[in-house]
């Protein structure tokens, strides 16, 4: 890279300190949870030696460039870069003061994602009195003791229990369903005609023969996408749910949401290939487990914010709870007809239906069971191998599915 | 054709300018972000709601510097035959038939003249490689979300080596590499590898005194109270609780239609009977009733004083 012809001349940024405290900095951000590879911290330093070190505006927008590649993580970025470089500390200090995070082997407690810019700064095993100066820091950020107590709850649930759900789940056949995609790929009893694949095959004996090559529409499993609701009436059912859609997620895309007083996206948690360690994770990012639920809330929140982002492709959707929502308005209804258009088939799972004399008295299951497509229940095992067989049927063609609501009201 | 400007633009600001003079009126962040990925010469994603201007940086960052703008629209199923290349078949298969009539024989031969750059077929990507006097093109790969996860694996030569390997033939570089810029709205998350090769932008809701510079730039015509009280009104309007709030591309056809509709000033009425042009979704306009509407229009006519 040739030195940047920037009106104000300044030192190259790989002189002197700059360069130091941009790989600081970087450090801090993958400590905070951003993805920084070396490349990354590459690519910061070259901009701002491209850029130049003018305001302290342009530093911040050249580093967002780089290190920024996720709306999410645009928070995250802003606090770190507050306290980094408002700070100036020199390197030697904050190096210093980062140490803790090198320390192997340190047992990981578990903490609440709004906490991850503070533990960035003061490392993992922070002593004890800036333990007390933290609480005043991060007070804005931190969620609430009980969550963090509940959260530990969930870690440690008994493995005799994990292994024996973890097993049986693991041996579920999963599903066969397809949905067919618009790509096409080399197939002997495709529709179309394979031209390119057929020329090639053509020149193989000189052109003497011309063999018809075919494609046909590559098909894949059918997306998922699962809305569990966590509240305190579903902890029990909330974990072997988890596992199942861990092992659906092994096959085929899954988009996991986890809803309680909020909605949660804990798809990447989810997709570690270890389940302990993916349920480790995901209880680390949900704050609200066994808390109270705000069916309508969550849904509105799914599909304002994440209904086109990952109802795109046509998913199923699973939605598993027990509908148990005290304040249902006509809004919930209008929430969950939304949902129904925007997929291929909406899935209640409810943990109630395990009652025979079940009955949907409760306004809230009342007011959303029009829009689903089909209900069963979700609380052992065999259930959860009747889910599978539901899945594998074929997809019910939207013009079926206003009939098969009509049929139930 | 404009001048060319000089290039890479010298300064963050030099960058602002160049954009400001085609008509795109950027923030200080989005003039940053490309300032570096011209002068890196990376790839920049930009990411935002539909209606925000993601397209346009890429349409007048190639009016402004003068260079072809090539734009690779991603569809679902989009695969190489559509966004590199392709081979002329008929073409192909007639070349065979001579080279056979003309008694050749030799199978390695007639291979390499029917797969030869002659017949092949160039799209978007390898176009976008391919040397131009006025200096490389801008690449514009428009809603790379709604292709498939195969079709990014792909890009992803493209994107890092400004190549693209053609099996019958080799492999395609680009001498000068092209400017490219890729959106997003985010209907799907594009993968992890993909935006490691590139700079990322999340394009937002302009602020009020941007959209009304933009606002003039784009439509001169608009009388200035007019666009005050425009702008002022879709503010208000993305602050309430929609489902889709309207994007700058919506403001600027509100504006248009007022200006068809020749209105001076935005009274309720009017806003009801053209609240289509904003709002997209039936559930939103239906939210957005007389009161509703009356309301808002209070909160404008306090702001628009207050925009520059």
């Amino acid at each position: 890279m040739p030195p940047a012809a920037s009106p104000e001349p300044l030192r190259p940024a790989h002189e002197g300190r700059l360069a130091a405290n941009i790989l600081y900095f970087g450090r801090l951000l993958r400590a905070a949870g951003l993805t920084v590879g070396p490349g990354v911290m590459l690519d910061a330093v070259t901009a701002v030696e491209v850029a130049g070190v003018g305001t302290r505006q342009d530093l911040y927008w050249t580093l967002h460039a780089v290190f920024v590649k996720r709306h999410e993580d645009h928070d995250l970025f802003d606090a770190v870069f507050a306290r980094f470089w408002r700070r100036r500390a020199p390197a030697e200090k904050l190096m210093e003061l980062l140490s803790p995070v090198a320390v192997p082997r340190a047992p990981e407690p578990p903490k609440p994602g709004q906490r991850r810019v503070e533990e960035a700064f003061w490392g993992i095993s922070r002593p004890p009195e800036v333990e007390e100066q933290q609480v005043s820091l991060d007070a804005r950020l931190t969620a609430s003791d009980q969550d963090v107590l509940r959260t530990r709850d969930f870690a440690q649930m008994s493995a005799e229990e994990l292994r024996e759900a973890r097993r049986r789940i693991a041996a579920l056949r999963l599903p066969q369903d397809t949905i067919r995609t618009r790509r096409l790929i080399a197939d002997p009893r495709g529709a179309r005609p394979d031209f390119r694949a057929s020329l090639r095959a053509s020149l193989a004996t000189g052109g003497a023969l011309l063999p018809l090559k075919r494609r046909g529409p590559r098909e894949r499993p059918t997306p998922v996408v699962a809305l569990l609701d966590i509240s305190g009436s579903m902890a029990d059912y909330a974990r072997p749910v988890l596992h199942f859609l861990h092992a659906l997620a092994t096959r085929r895309r899954v988009d996991t949401f986890l809803f309680g007083t909020r909605l949660t996206n804990v798809t990447r948690a989810l997709r570690h290939r270890d389940a302990d360690a993916a349920l480790t994770e995901v209880s680390r990012l949900v704050p609200d487990w066994s808390g109270g639920t705000r069916i309508a809330t969550s849904l509105r929140a799914f599909n304002k914010d994440w209904s086109r982002r990952v109802l795109a492709q046509t998913p199923i959707v699973l939605l598993v709870t027990d509908g148990l929502e005290r304040d249902a308005d006509e809004t919930l209804a209008q929430e969950m007809g939304r949902l129904q258009r925007s997929c291929l088939r909406l899935v209640w799972l409810n943990p109630l239906l395990r009652y025979s004399g079940f009955e949907p008295r409760a306004r809230g299951i009342r007011a959303m069971l029009p829009y689903v497509d089909d209900f069963r229940p979700v609380h052992d095992l065999a259930s959860l191998e009747a889910l599978v067989a539901a899945l594998a049927a074929p997809p019910v063609p939207f013009a079926g599915r206003k009939l098969l609501v009509a049929g139930e009201e | 054709m404009p001048d060319r400007a000089s290039f890479p633009p010298p300064s963050i600001d030099a960058t602002q300018t160049l954009l400001t003079g085609a008509g795109y009126v950027p923030d200080r962040a989005l003039a940053t972000v490309l300032h570096l990925a011209l002068r890196m010469g990376r790839p920049l994603l930009l990411e935002g709601e539909a209606g925000v201007g993601k397209t346009e940086v890429a349409r007048t960052l190639a009016r402004a510097l003068g260079r072809r703008l090539i734009r690779l629209q991603c569809y679902e199923g989009l695969d190489l035959a559509g966004a590199a290349y392709e081979w002329n078949y008929p073409a192909q298969m007639i070349a065979i038939r001579l080279a056979e009539a003309a008694g050749e024989s030799d199978k390695a031969e007639i291979a390499s003249g029917v797969f030869s750059e002659r017949y092949l077929q160039r799209r978007p990507l390898l176009e976008a490689l391919m040397p131009d006097p006025a200096g490389p093109p801008v690449l514009l790969i428009d809603e790379l979300d709604r292709t498939d996860e195969a079709f990014e694996a792909f890009l992803l030569e493209v994107l890092s080596d400004f190549q693209i390997s053609i099996p019958e033939l080799g492999t395609v570089k680009a001498e000068h590499p092209p400017i490219i810029i890729l959106t997003s709205n985010r209907t799907r998350e594009i993968h992890d590898a993909l935006k490691r090769r590139c700079l990322y932008h999340w394009v937002d809701y302009p602020s009020a005194e941007r959209e009304l510079e933009i606002l003039r730039a784009r439509l001169p015509q608009v009388p200035q109270a007019l666009s005050r009280q425009v702008v002022a009104f879709v503010q208000a309007l993305r602050r309430e609780d929609l489902f889709k709030v309207p994007g700058v591309a919506e403001t600027l056809d509100w504006a248009a239609a007022l200006v068809e509709l020749d209105a001076v000033a935005v009274d309720p009425a009017l806003a009801q009977d053209t609240l289509g042009v904003l709002l997209k979704y039936q559930d939103d306009i239906a939210r957005t009733d007389a009161a509703a509407i009356s309301r808002l229009l209070d909160e404008a006519r306090h702001a628009a004083g207050r925009i520059a």
